[in-house]
Order: structure tokens, then C-alpha cells, then sequence
């Protein structure tokens, strides 16, 4: 898939809190195929000081409109610059970015945590392309740390974790009682913690299991070397060679504390 | 009207890629015609495979980043049996940045290269601020320099560029000395030893503690230093430290630089460079020049 540099139009921003924000984006012509758990880098408009893009997984897509959906967690200067943008505002992204999920299984299970439920939605609708119904677990510290919920609904069986059991179960994601079921496949993203654990019940149990990582990145196409991560073949960039890896390839990332 | 020349390189232009900024040329080949470029300095490659520094490698700063990447590369076997096929064929400069850790490392490398036909030149990488042993410790003392270059120059036989590093007392001392040494050209400046703290979690954003600063900070030491070298060598320049437009380009090419390479903006805008073309031309209409050599080192 080409990489394009694309002007994009925000045409509906949502705000769920002081955290979390949508963007959705209009591309001025036709949309180029996406995959699940591909990823933009987002130019900061505006800010002089922030000269990097920042990477953002892509939340939804929408062929027929040509619009993608940006979840954004504000957690710095260049993602609060861009939760001031507006209706309207251009903004720039180079993407398609990295590899997506790979879309196999048939018991499948995502976990998502906090920012890292993002791509899932994206996920779990090319999922039930292929005829595949996941459950879906999230999991955030309270209700209002989980932005998407209900939007999740159509695609599979939603359940969540809380840590202070404001929404579904009480406790961590991997204490749900539907986290230790019978499954093929997981697809997880979020913080990293929780990744390692999924990942490491996964390996556990001989169950293939797909992260997504969000190292921190200058270029986001293969050419700084700044994101890796330490998988089990060596140093390997998170933009290019991942931001999807199967745990099998990680086993020294996911066991080092 | 934008061509110019490096020794015996003949530039269609005077844009190249930085290296370490640009991998080989192929993650951009999605944004740019690459063959539009007037060089291209691939990645730092030594003498044996190297896995880096351990993430986390860069921190975002003032309009500007730092790095500690240190010199991760596939190795100089490897480049010369898999890599160098793959982008051999491109239209433009190919010039391979050769980092090492001792002056054999340097001379096996350089040498090597020197075996390929469409590797018009090297550009000898003495200022990496990210290894131990990445040869800033050659890059900071002149005599060590001299060394370093006159033993390269033995096994290297075309186009040899020395790249210099911004974290001395004085650049010119080192410029003449590895131009009596017999290097060719010199491009500056590699990045600015520098630092930062993350005071949430009282500890060093980057996993060496100190990395390279680059990017729009760093510009006007890099067009200082380029001025005061371009006076005192007669080898040809290459400026580069915080380029991103057209203009930046311009003052290192005023300041003495006989081309300049962009590097941290190709993180900003993977087609910045085609802009920084478009824009000299445009420039050079807009001002009535014919040869862009006109305005080369006219402060």
C-alpha cells in the first residue's frame, strides 16, 4: 500500500472528556484501503516549538464516506494543541503507517486498555467481514477512562473491567471472567503492562496473540530507528515492522519487566 | 542552473539527504522521485552489524529532537551483498556515511565501498555523539583526525567527505586538519552533545542520558560554523543542521556551503526536500540567477 501526505478536513469533533477526544477526518478525494491497526503520523499545526508529527491509531473508517476516526488521548503539548482543533481546520497526515492486525482466528478475543482501544473498533468491524464476532474487553482505571463503548456493540460481545467497578467487572482486564475463556486468537492494545500480561497468559496458553505497540517515534516510516522495541530477532522499528507484532516475536519484551 | 559540484561529484542540485535521517533512500520512494535528489548519504554503516542503543531513543525539544540511536545498521557486508543492489540503479549521488570505532574499522569499510561501482563517494563519519566508540573521540582532536583521514585516504580512492562535529572549541582547527590529511570535502555539523530530564519521572528522557540535538534549534550554530569553514579550507562544504525550507538552504549556501544536506525535516515532511528544490529554483528566477554558484559564499 502507497503512503501518502494527505489534507485532511476535521468534519466532526467529539469531546468524551478532558482526556479523550474524536477527530473525524475528511480525505478531499477517495480513501485508500486501511487496515486495521495501521496508523497516521498527525502534523501539530500552529505550535512552532512541536516539530514532530505525532502518531495516532486509526480508530474507524468509513469507505463510503471516505472519512477516517482519530480517537486522541491528550497526554502532551503536541496532542493538546491538536484537541484545540475545530470543524473545519485542514490538518496533514502521512499514512497509511505500519502493519495492521492480522485478522485470523475464529474464537477471537481483543482487549483493549485506556488509548489503546482505539484501533479495536476498526478491528472488530474487518472482523465481522470475515464472518468473525469477538468478544471485546476493555478495560480503564474508572467508566469514564473507557471513551468508546456502545459504538462496539454491533460488532461483538462487549464486556468491561474497571478497576474501581464503576462499569462491568471490578479488578484488571486479565481478572475478567471472561478474559480465561476458550479462545484462538487475542488482538490487544493499551498500556504496556497489560499487553504483557495478556501476552504472557497467551503464550501460556499456546493461543495466538497479536500486540500493538505505541513506541515513541520521530519519522513513523522505518527511517529514524528510534521506536524499536527489543524483539526476540533483534532491535525492530515499531512504525515499519510492527506497530502489530505476534507475541511469538517478543517473548523478551513481554517476560522483562 | 541549480547544478554543482563536490570534488569530482556532479550534483543536479545542491539538496542532499543526511544521513541516519533518510534509511537508504527506499522508505521515501512512496513520497519523492528520488532520482530528483542531488545525493544521497545513507545510513551510517561500520564494520560489523550493530544493534544500537536501547529504546528509548529520541525526545522531542524546543524545534528540535534528540537521538541515541547509535549507529544500528546492518553492517558493511551486508550493505555491500543485499542493500547496495537494491538502490545501486537510482539517477542520483550514493554516499555512504562509514561510522566506526577504531581506524581499522574505518579503513575495512571504506575500502569495501570502494569496490562499488555506483558509490561515487564515502562520507567519513567522525562525530557520532551516540557510541562509546563512535568516533567523536577522533572527531574532536585534530591530530586524531589527521590520523584517521590520511590512514582512509590510503584505501579509498574516489570522493572522500569528512563529516565534522559542532561539539568543539574550534571546528576550523579540525576542517584544516583533515584537509591537509587529504579529504576531499567536509560536511558539518553532526548533532549537539545534548540533554534532557523528564521531571515527572526524575530520570533522562533518553536510555544513554545524553544524545544528539538536531533539527531548526540547532541551525544557526550549524551556519556559523559553516561560515567560518568555508573560509578557512579550500576543499568544498557541505553545510546541514536544521534545514527545512528553501531559505535554510539558502543561508548555508551564502554562508560558503557548495551544497547541503536536510535531515531531521525528512521526519517533519518525507517530501520536504522536493519543496527545498522547487524552492531554490523559484529563488533563483525570482532574483535573476543563472547558476546558483553565483550566490555560493557571497557573506
Amino acid at each position: 500500500m502507497r503512503k501518502q501526505i494527505t489534507d485532511f478536513t476535521i468534519v466532526e469533533k467529539q469531546v468524551f472528556n478532558e482526556t479523550y477526544f474524536t477527530l473525524k477526518l475528511q480525505h478531499p478525494g477517495i480513501l485508500p484501503e486501511i487496515k486495521a491497526g495501521q496508523f497516521v503520523e498527525v502534523e501539530v499545526p500552529g505550535n512552532k516549538q512541536v516539530v514532530l508529527r505525532r502518531p495516532i491509531s486509526i480508530h474507524d473508517v468509513d469507505t463510503d464516506n471516505n472519512t477516517i476516526t482519530l480517537l486522541i488521548q491528550v497526554v502532551g503539548k503536541g496532542t493538546k494543541t491538536l484537541s484545540n482543533m475545530k470543524e473545519g481546520d485542514t490538518i496533514n497526515m502521512v499514512y497509511p503507517l505500519g502493519h495492521g492486525f492480522s485478522l485470523e482466528g475464529e474464537k477471537v478475543l481483543l482487549v483493549g486498555g485506556g488509548a489503546g482501544i482505539a484501533p479495536l473498533l476498526h478491528l472488530s468491524k474487518c472482523l465481522n467481514l470475515k464472518g468473525i464476532h469477538p468478544v471485546i474487553l476493555l478495560g480503564g482505571r474508572t467508566k469514564s477512562l473507557i471513551p468508546i463503548q456502545k459504538e462496539f456493540e454491533p460488532y461483538g460481545q462487549v464486556c468491561f473491567a474497571t478497576e474501581d467497578g464503576s462499569l462491568g467487572e471490578k479488578g484488571l482486564v486479565t481478572q475478567h471472567s471472561m478474559f480465561s475463556r476458550d479462545y484462538d486468537h487475542i488482538y490487544t492494545c493499551g498500556p504496556t503492562p497489560m499487553m504483557k500480561a495478556v501476552a504472557r497468559h497467551a503464550l501460556d496458553k499456546g493461543i495466538e496473540c497479536e500486540v500493538s505497540l505505541e513506541n515513541m517515534m520521530a519519522c513513523g516510516i522505518g527511517a529514524c530507528l528510534c521506536c524499536v522495541v527489543d524483539s526476540d530477532q533483534g532491535h525492530k522499528c515499531v512504525c515499519k515492522e510492527g506497530p502489530v507484532f505476534n507475541a511469538k516475536q517478543l517473548t523478551n519484551w513481554i517476560n522483562n519487566k | 542552473m541549480l547544478q554543482t559540484k563536490i570534488h569530482n561529484l556532479i550534483l543536479k542540485n545542491p539538496v542532499m539527504t543526511a544521513s541516519g535521517t533518510f534509511g537508504y533512500g527506499e522508505e521515501f520512494a512512496d513520497f519523492i522521485d528520488l532520482n530528483r535528489l542531488g545525493g544521497i548519504i545513507v545510513k551510517g554503516t561500520t564494520g560489523e552489524r550493530r544493534q544500537g542503543n536501547p529504546y528509548p531513543r529520541m525526545a522531542e525539544t524546543p524545534s528540535g529532537m534528540l537521538n541515541a540511536v547509535g549507529l544500528q545498521n546492518v553492517g558493511v557486508e551486508t550493505f555491500c551483498n543485499e542493500v547496495y543492489h537494491r538502490i545501486k540503479d537510482l539517477d542520483t549521488n550514493i554516499i555512504v556515511n562509514v561510522s566506526g570505532s577504531s581506524i581499522e574499522e574505518y579503513c575495512k569499510t571504506a575500502s569495501m565501498i570502494d569496490a562499488l561501482d555506483r558509490i561515487p563517494a564515502i562520507e567519513l563519519n567522525i562525530s557520532c555523539p551516540n557510541v562509546k566508540k563512535g568516533g567523536m573521540g577522533f572527531g574532536t582532536n585534530p591530530d586524531m583526525a589527521a590520523q584517521v583521514v590520511s590512514e582512509v585516504r590510503k584505501v579509498y580512492h574516489k570522493t572522500l567527505i569528512v563529516k565534522l562535529t559542532p561539539n568543539v572549541t574550534s571546528v576550523v582547527d579540525i576542517a584544516k586538519a583533515v584537509e591537509n590529511a587529504g579529504a576531499d570535502s567536509v560536511s558539518l555539523i553532526n548533532t549537539l552533545l545534548g540533554m534532557a530530564i523528564d521531571v515527572e519521572k526524575q530520570r533522562p528522557y533518553l536510555s544513554t542520558i545524553t544524545g544528539g540535538l538536531s533539527g531548526p534549534a540547532v541551525k544557526p550554530v550549524a551556519v556559523r560554523m559553516v561560515w567560518q569553514v568555508a573560509h578557512a579550507v579550500k576543499i568544498p562544504v557541505i553545510g546541514l543542521g536544521g534545514i527545512t525550507c528553501a531559505a535554510d538552504a539558502l543561508e548555508f549556501l551564502m554562508a560558503g556551503a557548495k551544497a547541503v544536506q536536510v535531515g531531521t525535516a525528512n521526519f517533519i515532511d518525507p517530501a520536504v526536500t522536493m519543496k527545498i528544490i522547487d524552492g531554490l529554483e523559484e529563488y533563483c528566477r525570482r532574483h535573476g540567477i543563472s547558476d546558483i554558484n553565483e550566490i555560493i559564499g557571497i557573506i
